[in-house]
């Protein structure tokens, strides 16, 4: 059966190209790019070239690139380097809808003895400026605010994000895992201090990730060890995957233009189709700023991973909002920030799409889904009706 | 994706006796929108007492709609004694096991059960008036209910008390009173936080002796496969003044090193006062 893959949120498929860049560096040319003889150094200038690539895509220099293990890497390195450079300072402001590699690590620095402010965010998953400039403080180390949502696609302002907090000398973190590569970024204007990227999001291979420090910004290494990347990254190069990122880079900053063409429009035919064929189905999140290849829909009086599982039976792959599939039992946390109502955050299902969904995909995914969701309404005893059945204090 | 068994996917792909009921005999129900799980159980019952046919709604994930398909299954031809007897140990054997995380749904096919045979019965429903005291907000589940699923399942851990009953699998608030609940029901005493080790009194010398101890069993050694090193310079009460040598000295971590490795080393090797501070030379 053939995979129709829709949750490119969650990752992508390794590009052609990409694969073909990194495969000599896991066979023939497999030597220590620290080494001291040249079959190990030869690696370095392809190193040099990554770096070149990754930071054209991104509007920087390439000094600026320090190479990491994943998105999570680079979150966590960012976080912990502004806060130990600044020691005297211990506030921080994020947000409730941030990935886990932020959360976790506010978390941590909250056990820590840090003030954390976590700023809401609307019905639409909109952030308050307002709140955000009410929450800067003379002792606030960073602000670390993602650039687009990952579950409901949800793109911040950055730049204005940029403005409030840079002009309170304020040093500022952003994951942008899921907007490289889909939307423009150009970090000569986006006054961010760290940026963190991963290259299994823009068709690169897992494990591997990078991390834009702006020059000028004080620094401390999270992994220590050798004197990788200038003693910022200690850790034997990964060199088939730097090459890889270099590479997918390079193909992500040609392909945002079909991003915001193609497949924005790929993705609106099957937002509006599920929607008219559909009753009962509203859009979470902000229907203008969101990421051009993101669709999380919630299905009214149905549940996420049931839909998940039926749409697997056609080898549709999507993602549930519902946090059901990953063990936790609650509905996640964005879709609670989000103030989403149970009746449909249990059923919320997202589709994300990438520069390899055709159109027989998402007619496939049109034909398809109609049927399973009236299926399970049929199986549903809450079909029809607003209110929780009685029995269950929650 | 969770790794259902086949029996699971087949209930749940075709479900059996799927729909609501015309005319049922009686309704169990349990569960809600909020709680994410719900069974509608209908059951029709003649005039012998014995379950003629049963069908189901459920809301909820492949294994909630498969433990009541395959329960109304279960229930087909027995009479209502022989269908009290059902447990949910039994809903989860007949689909071939169900994930750990996923044993709820086996436990809501055996509350609706409950349900509708009290009402059948006359008794009152447990579940209009939950019987017990709401332990988990979240999930609405009370010490009964908990109690329950650890005596009849022979749970014995939290986390076992979150995969049969949901309760804790949320804000986590309730987790202290479910490890009270665990322990009283179990009869065994609740897991007591480690006692922290007493602050040791150390004299000057024997301070001393032991910082040099560590730095030069442990610190030195992992800092030299770096090609670094480390000096001790002097000892003044809690603090340590030490000097970076070899590649460590002018390291732009070095600070890094002297907080995180060595002052933490130290802090728990010797005492969690120590301040360790370089000197520049
Ligand atoms: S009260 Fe039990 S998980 Fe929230």
């Amino acid at each position: 059966m053939k995979v129709i893959y829709l949750d490119n949120n969650a990752t992508t498929r390794v590009a052609p190209e990409v694969l073909e860049a990194m495969l000599p560096f896991l066979r023939e040319s497999y030597g220590n790019a620290s080494s001291m003889h040249g079959f190990g150094g030869q690696v370095g200038k392809f190193i040099t070239e990554a770096r070149e690539r990754t930071a054209q895509g991104l509007g920087c220099s390439p000094e600026e690139i320090i190479f990491s293990s994943c998105g999570t890497e680079s979150d966590n390195t960012a976080i912990f380097s502004a806060v130990r450079s600044q020691p005297e300072k211990r506030h921080v402001v994020t947000t409730r809808v941030e990935h886990p590699a932020v959360l976790n690590v506010a978390s941590h620095l909250e056990i820590a003895g840090y003030e954390v402010t976590h700023l809401k965010v609307d019905e639409l998953g909109r952030l308050d400026l307002q709140e955000l400039e009410d929450s800067l403080r003379p002792d606030t180390a960073l602000v670390s605010i993602m650039h687009a949502n990952n579950e409901n696609g949800v793109i911040f302002p950055l730049e204005r994000i940029a403005e409030i907090v840079k002009s309170k000398g304020i040093l500022l973190h952003t994951d942008a895992v899921q907007t490289v590569g889909k939307l423009p970024i150009d970090l000569q204007k986006l006054a961010v201090d760290f940026l963190a990227l991963s290259a299994h999001k823009v068709h690169g291979p897992k494990g591997m990730g990078a991390l834009y420090v702006r020059r000028g910004v004080p620094f401390r290494p999270f992994m220590l060890g050798g004197h990788q990347e200038k003693g910022r990254r200690a850790g034997t190069e990964n060199v088939a995957g730097i090459v890889a990122l270099g590479k997918a880079m390079e193909l992500a900053a040609a392909g945002i233009d079909e991003e915001n063409t193609r497949v924005k429009a790929l993705r609106d035919r099957l937002e509006q189709g599920i929607m008219s064929a559909i009753p009962d189905v509203r859009r979470n999140g902000d229907p203008e700023n969101r990421l051009p290849n993101t669709s999380s829909l919630a299905f009214k009086y149905i549940e996420g991973e049931s839909i998940l599982l039926m749409l697997d039976q056609y080898g549709i792959c999507a993602s549930s909002g519902s946090a059901c599939t990953s063990g936790s039992l609650e509905p996640s946390h964005v879709l609670r920030a989000m103030g989403v109502p149970f009746t449909f955050a249990h059923g919320s299902i997202r589709f994300s799409l990438s520069r390899y969904t055709t159109d027989e995909e998402i007619d496939l995914v049109l034909r398809e889904l109609p049927g399973i969701v009236s299926r399970l309404r049929a199986m549903s005893p809450f079909t029809g009706k607003d209110e929780a059945a009685p029995g269950c204090a929650c | 994706m969770w790794d259902y068994t086949d029996k699971v996917r087949d209930h749940f792909l075709n479900p059996r006796n799927a729909g609501p009921m015309d005319d049922p005999t009686v309704v169990g129900e349990v569960g809600s929108l909020a709680c994410g799980d719900a069974l509608k159980l209908f059951l029709k019952i003649d005039d012998a007492g014995r379950i003629t046919d049963a069908t189901f709604q459920t809301f909820g994930c492949a294994s909630a709609i498969a433990s009541s398909s395959v329960l109304t299954e279960l229930l087909k031809g027995k009479t209502v004694d022989e269908a009290a007897a059902i447990t949910n140990k039994e809903i989860a054997m007949e689909l071939g096991g169900l994930p750990r995380e996923k044993m709820h749904c086996s436990v809501m096919g055996q509350e609706a059960l409950e349900s509708a045979l009290k009402r059948y019965r006359g008794e009152l429903d447990p579940l209009v008036k939950p019987e017990g005291e709401i332990v988990c907000k979240c999930f609405g589940v009370t010490d009964v209910q908990i109690r329950r699923a650890i005596t009849e399942n022979d749970l014995t851990t939290v986390e076992e008390i979150t995969d049969y009953t949901k309760a804790g699998g949320g804000c986590g608030e309730c987790v202290l009173d479910l490890e009270r609940i665990l322990a009283e029901t179990r009869g065994t005493e609740p897991a007591k936080p480690k006692p922290v080790a007493p602050k040791r009194k150390l004299t000057n010398l024997q301070r001393m002796q032991l910082v040099t101890k560590v730095i030069d069993e442990e610190i030195r050694p992992s800092l030299k496969k770096d090609r670094g090193d480390i000096e001790l310079l002097d000892i003044e009460g809690a603090k340590v003044l030490v000097s970076m040598r070899g590649a460590c000295s002018g390291c732009p971590s070095s600070q890094l090193t002297i907080k995180e490795l060595v002052q933490r080393r130290l802090r728990d090797a010797v005492d969690p006062d120590i301040i360790v501070e370089e000197v520049r030379s």
